[in-house]
């Protein structure tokens, strides 16, 4: 066994193992799996949402973007902070509200505030179709982690398949618990593996950052600044602005502040959560590095450039870290993608369609659930080739479109009826949808529409649809509801 | 809410309407190109702007 894959194994060891102890005795009602039971302090709360939000799209991406296509990439580094800065005014109003409520999933908080169980379904199907996606890239990029850092000692559909049973397995028995004990590990991980590689190989390779980026801009004039047409400022501006708003919107993220002991923890962590952010940046250090020392890395081959210039500067032990840290931002983001999914499942189809259903079915259901999402993504990742990425695009813009209807209903009543959010979001999720499946841009939208128009994301045509049939749907029927026969 | 609170905008304000005007390469600060030294320095200053607002709110209590 080569040194690289004995770090693995170790480290996958160790994941697994922390993540099947993290029970410790408890009894896992659906409260306790989905959510912690309510009891997550500030540590553990920060441990979850660094861990959900730094993912393999961070890791493999951001140094991929970096190295294919430049200064477009710092949107990686925008987006965030602007949503932690409305967190600390959101997420406490959020959590307020559903704590005496025992709210467990995202729709839950549609179904208490606009008291419409159908209007809880809409949420349930565009959350498990944004979550799907997601969970197919984590585990894609796992599988490249693994077989570049073991040096194709292991092909990536084995460590597809051994990476999918090990999630079932801790997701099954530990729930969020078994997620924040392997974000602890990550964590460290990440931190010490990401600084240390965009400290070190620009240095290594350049002498310092300045001869680097001016080695850059030599080889790529321009490559470090944003473009007149294309990815220009207006695309970057709109890009960061529909992403800041969806960021919170996810419902992992959304039920990941549920499990908070109380509301102070998230305006701690709104402090502390863009400084974290910086690891961004070292690795967009590393994927700047790369251009010239791993040079010919075209399209989706981006993403390799890391794994491969720390192969070319590293002996296998380094290596076998930096792919261990790699899939730790699988196995994390994972785990809490597959609680969420199946939490919304059990909780906000299954409970209301089996009207008998007690408290131990529906927590039954939710793990019954998780090999079922955790396959099913599994052959996904697999067979699914390059529709998964417009998926995964889809699913940041289905997200997106749940912002409107929550801001709008969290004073004491909701300002919109049922009817109206329901009606917003279906027609901005059909729009997404649409012009996903065309491949539509602004610029094929309108031909004629000015330079600036055609650079912005095509999502904020979404975005505005959605809030005018919103309003639309408010001022021609305020008191309308939206019943759905089978359930009411 | 209270007036401080509006101190929060300042990041959106930074990262996105001062985009275009910090696009450019140079000049160059601590070795980062202008546009991404903008961004980082915006970053940093998110952090401490919500932690003067969380000690304002603290003080308040």
């Amino acid at each position: 066994m080569n040194p690289a894959l004995a770090v693995l194994c170790l480290f996958f060891a160790i994941a697994v193992g922390l993540g099947l102890l993290a029970r410790r005795g408890r009894d896992m009602n659906l409260e306790q799996w989905s959510v912690g039971g309510r009891g997550f302090g500030s540590m553990f709360v920060f441990l979850l949402m660094a861990g959900e939000i730094y993912t393999t799209f961070t890791f493999l991406g951001g140094s991929g973007w970096a190295y294919g296509k430049g200064a477009p990439a710092f949107y990686i580094l925008c987006y965030g902070a602007i949503a932690y800065s409305l967190s600390y005014f959101l997420l406490p109003v959020i959590w307020r509200y559903a704590q005496p409520r025992r709210l467990v999933s995202q729709a839950d908080f549609f179904i208490a505030k606009y008291d419409s169980p159908a209007l809880g379904l809409l949420v349930s199907a565009v959350g498990v179709a944004a979550l799907v996606p997601y969970l197919v890239l984590q585990l894609k990029g796992l599988g490249i982690i693994v077989s570049e850092a073991s040096y194709g000692s292991i092909s990536p559909s084995t460590a597809i398949w051994t990476g999918t049973v090990a999630l079932i397995g801790y997701v099954v028995v530990s729930g969020v618990r078994g997620s924040a004990w392997t974000a602890a590990l990550k964590d460290v991980m990440i931190l010490a593996v990401v600084v240390a590689i965009g400290v070190y190989l620009p240095l290594h390779f350049y002498g310092s950052y300045s001869a680097m980026f001016h080695a850059v801009e030599r080889a790529k004039p321009g490559f470090l600044t944003l473009p007149a047409a294309g990815m220009s400022s207006v695309w970057l501006i709109s890009t960061v602005l529909l992403t800041a708003l969806g960021f919170f919107m996810w419902p992992q993220y959304f039920a990941s502040v549920y499990t908070a002991r109380d509301d102070d923890v998230f305006r701690k962590n709104a402090v502390l959560l863009p400084l974290y952010q910086l690891v961004i940046l070292f690795v967009f250090f590393a994927g700047f590095a790369a251009i010239l020392v791993v040079p010919g890395l075209k399209g989706s081959d981006a993403d390799l450039s890391l794994l491969r210039m720390s192969k070319q500067a590293f002996g296998p032990w380094p290596v076998g870290l930096i792919g261990a840290a790699g899939l730790l931002t699988a196995l994390v983001p994972g785990s809490m993608i597959l609680i969420t999914a199946a939490t919304i499942i059990a909780q906000n189809i299954y409970r209301p369609a089996a009207r008998a259903a007690t408290e131990r079915n529906v927590s039954l259901v939710a793990r019954a659930m998780v090999p079922v999402i955790a396959l099913v993504s599994a052959l996904m990742a697999l067979h699914g080739g390059q529709a998964i990425v417009a998926l995964l695009l889809m699913g940041y813009n289905f997200v997106t479109q749940l912002f409107p209807a929550v801001m709008l209903c969290l004073g004491e009543r909701p300002k919109i009826s049922a009817a109206a959010a329901f009606a917003g979001i279906l027609a901005g999720e059909l729009v997404v949808a649409a012009m996903t499946i065309a491949g539509a841009s602004i610029a094929t939208l309108a031909p004629s529409a000015p330079q600036f128009l055609k650079d912005m994301n095509v999502g904020i045509v979404a975005l505005g649809v959605n809030i005018i049939v919103t309003a639309g749907a408010a001022l021609a029927a305020p008191r309308a509801k939206v019943t759905i026969i089978a359930i009411e | 809410m209270r007036g401080y609170h509006a101190l929060a905008l300042l990041p959106a304000i930074g990262l996105l309407a001062g985009v275009p005007f910090a696009n450019r390469l140079e000049p160059y600060v601590f070795g980062l190109p202008f546009l991404l030294f903008w961004i980082v320095a915006w970053v940093l200053a998110t952090s401490a702007i919500m932690g003067v607002i969380w000690m304002l709110d603290h003080r308040q209590k």
